[in-house]
């Protein structure tokens, strides 16, 4: 079962869509980190994350892992963010597994994801529907 | 560095082996093999394991199956890369005997992965994806692998057949496996009517979850000669280790394993080879897709002919490549800490042209080639037998 602490500090980044900009280079890292990939900095700057974005590749998990049993079937995507931010969310919502494609649009609002057993913490962050 | 030679191998019959406990399979791969080899001691022991910590419960691995086989004392660690952990093992007991530090390292890999229940090993298995921000949102490795085939096809137009193909002939060189989990023939048809796990794979584009464990004893050049007698000298002539970024959001593309290739590249650079050269290759099929995107990695088919080399039989017997003669991950079977070390094992009996039914004639350098995860790590090496 996760403590409370590990899921209170990443907050920012699952309610707020907080990112870390480099003053040096300008490359968004979500989630944040100490030191910047590409450039090496390791000065930031907070930035919101925009909400659109596209599908770069997405599945239909039919089996799928503890937490998310009853959700089944659970469509996960990797969203390309308007600013050119990856992240791999849910896509709920969609009314036709059919009309799901690679390019598709999405907005990410906020949502629960999953339940830490009976007594546990119930995660909230983002998850993707059609735009 | 000094030149090292595998001179003993291992291993025993995988499966669901409800029977036998972790330390009990681990200790019957390591008895083999060192009784392959004809050695009774040993300066060092590595343990490749992904997570018996998450499998049975049990960290603090090395010493226990240390004391287990009877030599307590003896240095020991457990290493880890997620699925590519016995490989790693090699490359750790590689570097002690090529240093200078050992003379004869036994390397093994074990995982145990029936003692949970399936949601406990598909968690477990999870942990080798990004917790916080992969995991978090309900992702499976099955999920990972479909989001890069869905890629794969559109980028190449490779195809369900050919994904089908890769598992079809896996199985069919399972069948002459006796140590194989599944000795079952499927044809395309059974593959792409079984259940979609996570579209586009179905249940038979996925490798299983196994008992098993598998050990090679290595040594300096001096050590085999020694002891080896008449029977052929299989030298390791290149190691490559890379790593890649574990999130597929942070990874540029998605088609292809960078990891694979960069320790590919420099694996072939050590052993002064290319990808031509290579006669036999065990390769990372954790799923179908894996296969076909590793051997292009590995350069043995430009990016996106691995499927159409996979369905035209280039990777079968008798094919330009042949890959996965043990059956592979897919049907073989896969549990992760062993699988890098049971790939050394195959491909060493087949350089030694002691593979019996699967035998590849002529066969004398070989190549393996095992990941992490979604390729967030990769090992390969180079084996060739002394002429």
């Amino acid at each position: 079962m996760r403590s409370p602490g590990r899921s209170w500090r990443e907050h920012p980044q699952r309610y707020r869509l907080e990112a870390a900009k480099c003053t040096g280079c300008g490359r968004i890292l979500y989630p944040p980190r100490v030191v910047c990939p590409d450039c090496g900095g390791r000065e930031f700057e907070t930035v919101t994350l925009p909400r659109k974005g596209t599908i770069v590749t997405y599945t239909v998990i039919d089996v799928p892992p503890t937490g998310f049993q009853g959700q089944a079937p659970l469509v996960l995507a990797l969203v390309e963010l308007e600013n050119g931010v990856r992240t791999m969310v849910q896509v709920a919502d969609v009314p036709d597994m059919d009309r799901l494609a690679v390019g598709m649009p999405v907005k990410l609002e906020f949502r629960r994801i999953s339940e830490d057993g009976e007594a546990g913490l119930i995660f909230y962050g983002h998850k993707a529907v059609p735009a | 560095m000094r030149d090292v030679a595998i001179i003993g191998v291992g291993m025993t019959a995988w499966g669901e082996l409800w029977e036998k406990s972790l330390r009990t399979i681990w200790t019957e791969a390591a008895l083999a093999a060192l009784d392959d080899a004809g050695v009774d001691h040993v300066d060092y022991i590595t343990i490749g394991c992904m997570s018996p910590g998450l499998f049975v419960g049990q960290e603090h691995l090395a010493s226990l199956l240390a004391d287990e086989l009877g030599m307590a004392g003896v240095p020991a660690a457990r290493v880890e890369t997620a699925c590519a952990s016995g490989g790693l093992a090699l490359r750790m007991g590689l570097a002690e005997v090529a240093s200078g530090l050992s003379d004869i390292v036994l390397v093994t890999g074990v995982e145990k992965m029936n003692d949970v229940d399936t949601a406990e090993t598909t968690y477990a298995l999870g942990t080798a994806a990004d917790q916080e921000w992969e995991a978090f949102h309900g992702v499976t490795f099955p999920g990972l692998y479909a989001m890069m085939a869905r890629l794969h096809m559109a980028k190449y137009g490779t195809t369900s057949e050919q994904l089908a193909a890769v598992s079809v002939k896996n199985h069919a060189n399972a069948l002459l496996n006796p140590d194989a989990q599944y000795h079952l023939k499927l044809t395309v048809e059974d593959v792409l009517g079984s259940t979609m796990v996570a579209d586009p794979l179905h249940i038979f584009d996925c490798s299983p979850i196994t008992d098993g464990a598998a050990a090679v004893v290595i040594a300096s050049m001096d050590v085999a000669r020694e002891i080896t007698g008449d029977r052929p000298i299989v030298r390791i002539t290149g190691s490559g280790l890379a790593t890649d970024t574990i999130t597929l959001a942070n990874r540029e593309d998605l088609t292809s394993l960078p990891a694979v290739r960069k320790a590919a590249e420099r694996a072939y650079a050590m052993a002064g080879r290319v990808p031509g050269d290579i006669h036999v290759a065990e390769v990372h099929d954790c799923f179908t897709i894996a296969e076909i995107m590793t051997t292009e990695a590995l350069g043995f088919f430009e990016p996106g002919q691995g499927g159409p080399a996979a369905e035209k039989g280039l990777t079968g017997h008798g094919g330009k490549i042949p890959v996965n003669t043990s059956g592979g991950l897919k049907a073989k079977g896969h549990p992760v800490g062993a699988t890098g070390v049971a790939q050394v094992v195959e491909v060493a009996t087949q350089l030694r042209g002691e593979a019996g039914q699967r035998q590849v004639e002529g066969a004398r350098i070989g190549l393996t080639q095992t990941m992490g995860g979604s390729g967030g790590s990769a090992v390969v090496h180079i084996l060739e037998v002394e002429s």
